[in-house]
């Protein structure tokens, strides 16, 4: 029950007169009647120049407010704890930032390496694993206290030369799995028995993997290439097989055009018992048929595809594209197999992400310092926000999938 | 029969004035401030101290021959993610983002 009593007070004394303000503040502010604003409809939205972020919510598509001193966030990204309470943000300058979306501030916040690049959280919530650049490999940390955890260095050849760590996810049974971008490596760390993980190593698995994806279910891990044509495939139920090639040569005959920004895979579509990938290098998005791993078919894009991302509902894929052509998003049906839609939201545009039942997708265009929000059926827009050179968009619902 | 006419013109003006060229307006520079802080930026940093490509600090440049840099920003490093930016950029906006670059101004604002 909440109310306000009046109180009246007949002495003027000025600092009587706070003290009972201050208490009567107190009082509502520990009664039952504080209004809690509920974290499911959340998001969080990269401000990657100011090294800020904005907290949105998707009901009513509005801000509810800004949270700064987060470093450099060119490249960030975001996990969620289980109970959408926190957001942890990872930062290009090693900056590990755990959020707390009720108050909307920094609850702890760690510099843990020189350079990063992501993150995932664990299956059971407790630990947060983050890819370094610099140095080289995977540090995992308490999701509670932001403690070291364990300390997992790429090292790949006997000189000690460590590298880059790449395509970080959380995999079932308390694993991650990452990728040696400089090694041509896929390493899978089991957390399961204890804070010291079992590490496996699958070695020239291919030349420069840039990033990876598992699927949703958690049980395949794919890792795209930049340096040949291909992907390469790790089973997790079924380790023991190892890493196989799949797509091997896709880009063979072709001219391999200029690749302006990397592919990310993070979003990897998959829809309709196909798997949507962006080729490198060619303006194409490959399509995968997922009962044999082949090639179905190649779809003619407007540029160097950057996020192709499936919908919800997985009945259409949202494909944006690299400098010179990122003013474009193009959207393919997962049936028909064609380009169904153009739209043009801007310059720059950088990220999508889906409502959690797909209704809507929220689009960043960083150079005209906009987020524009689409109706997923009519492509309408239904909202504009402004916001400082937004780039990542990252909904809460993502706390509870995997590999997200 | 006026572009043939302003062509001459053009041509007259650059004999008499070989610098105009190299000369890039005020809104371009701020563009191509823009490309370098964020779309090169998304591989060397927002502040330039790197990631996936080295670092461009001017610490970091001043290690580097500026013919070494011309060559890998015009063409590209084969074998690396580099792409070549001849085709983006001119040689004059390649040659005043180096400056920056050497500088160090390139966070002024």
């Amino acid at each position: 029950m909440c109310y306000i009593k009046v109180v009246t007070v007949k002495n003027r004394n000025y600092k009587k007169w706070l003290t009972i303000l201050a208490v009567a503040v107190l009082a509502t502010g520990t009664s039952s009647c504080v209004t809690v604003r509920a974290t499911g409809d959340l998001g969080i939205v990269i401000e990657r120049a100011t090294g800020s972020v904005q907290i949105i919510e998707t009901t009513n598509r509005t801000v509810l407010g800004r949270v700064d001193k987060l470093g450099d966030l060119s490249h960030a990204s975001v996990v969620y704890s289980r109970d959408q309470k926190y957001a942890y943000v990872f930062g290009r300058d090693g900056g590990l930032t755990k959020i707390d979306l009720t108050s909307r501030s920094i609850d702890k916040r760690v510099l843990q390496a020189g350079n990063s690049i992501g993150g995932a959280i664990s299956t059971n919530g407790r630990l947060i694993a983050v890819s370094n650049y610099k140095p080289g490999g995977v540090r995992v940390f308490s999701a509670e206290t932001l403690e070291l955890v364990a300390d997992i260095p790429a090292t790949y050849d006997k000189q000690g030369r460590r590298s880059k760590v790449v395509g970080l996810v959380d995999a079932p049974g308390q694993k991650f799995v990452f990728s040696l971008f400089d090694a041509g490596e896929i390493w899978v760390a089991d957390f399961s028995k204890s804070n010291q993980p079992d590490i496996t190593k699958f070695r020239q698995i291919g030349n420069q993997p840039y990033d990876a994806l598992i699927s949703p279910e958690g049980r395949y891990y794919i890792a795209g290439l930049f340096g040949e044509d291909g992907l390469a495939l790790l089973d997790l139920w079924h380790q023991d097989a190892g890493v196989k090639r799949i797509l091997n040569g896709y880009g063979r005959g072709k001219k391999k055009l200029p690749v302006y920004k990397m592919p990310h895979l993070e979003g990897w579509a998959i829809a309709g018992g196909y798997t949507f990938v962006p080729a490198v290098g060619l303006h194409e998005v490959l399509v995968i048929n997922r009962s044999n791993w082949r090639e179905k078919k190649r779809i003619a894009v407007y540029g160097q595809p950057v996020f192709v991302m499936a919908s919800p509902d997985q009945r259409k894929v949202w494909v944006n594209f690299a400098f010179p052509n990122n003013d474009t998003v193009q959207v393919i049906d997962t049936e028909t197999l064609k380009v169904v839609k153009q739209i043009k939201p801007g310059k720059a545009v950088m990220h999508m992400e889906f409502t959690p039942r797909g209704e809507e997708v929220w689009v960043s265009v960083r150079d005209e310092n906009l987020v524009k929000v689409y109706d997923t059926s009519t492509y309408n827009v239904t909202a504009l926000l402004k916001m400082k050179k937004p780039s990542g968009i990252f909904m809460s619902a993502r706390a509870h999938r995997i590999g997200l | 029969m006026r572009k043939a006419r302003r062509a001459w013109l053009l041509f007259c003006i650059s004999i008499l004035t070989p610098t105009a060229m190299a000369e890039i307006t005020v809104s371009r520079q701020v563009e191509l401030k823009n490309l370098l802080e964020q779309d090169c930026g998304s591989c060397h940093g927002l502040t330039l101290k790197g990631g996936l490509g080295p670092a461009l600090t001017i610490d970091a440049m001043k290690k580097k021959p500026r013919a070494v840099m011309l060559a890998t920003i015009s063409d590209g490093r084969p074998g690396t993610p580099m792409p070549p930016w001849k085709n983006i950029l001119t040689a004059e906006e390649i040659a005043w983002l180096l400056d920056v670059l050497y500088k160090g101004s390139y966070r002024e604002k």
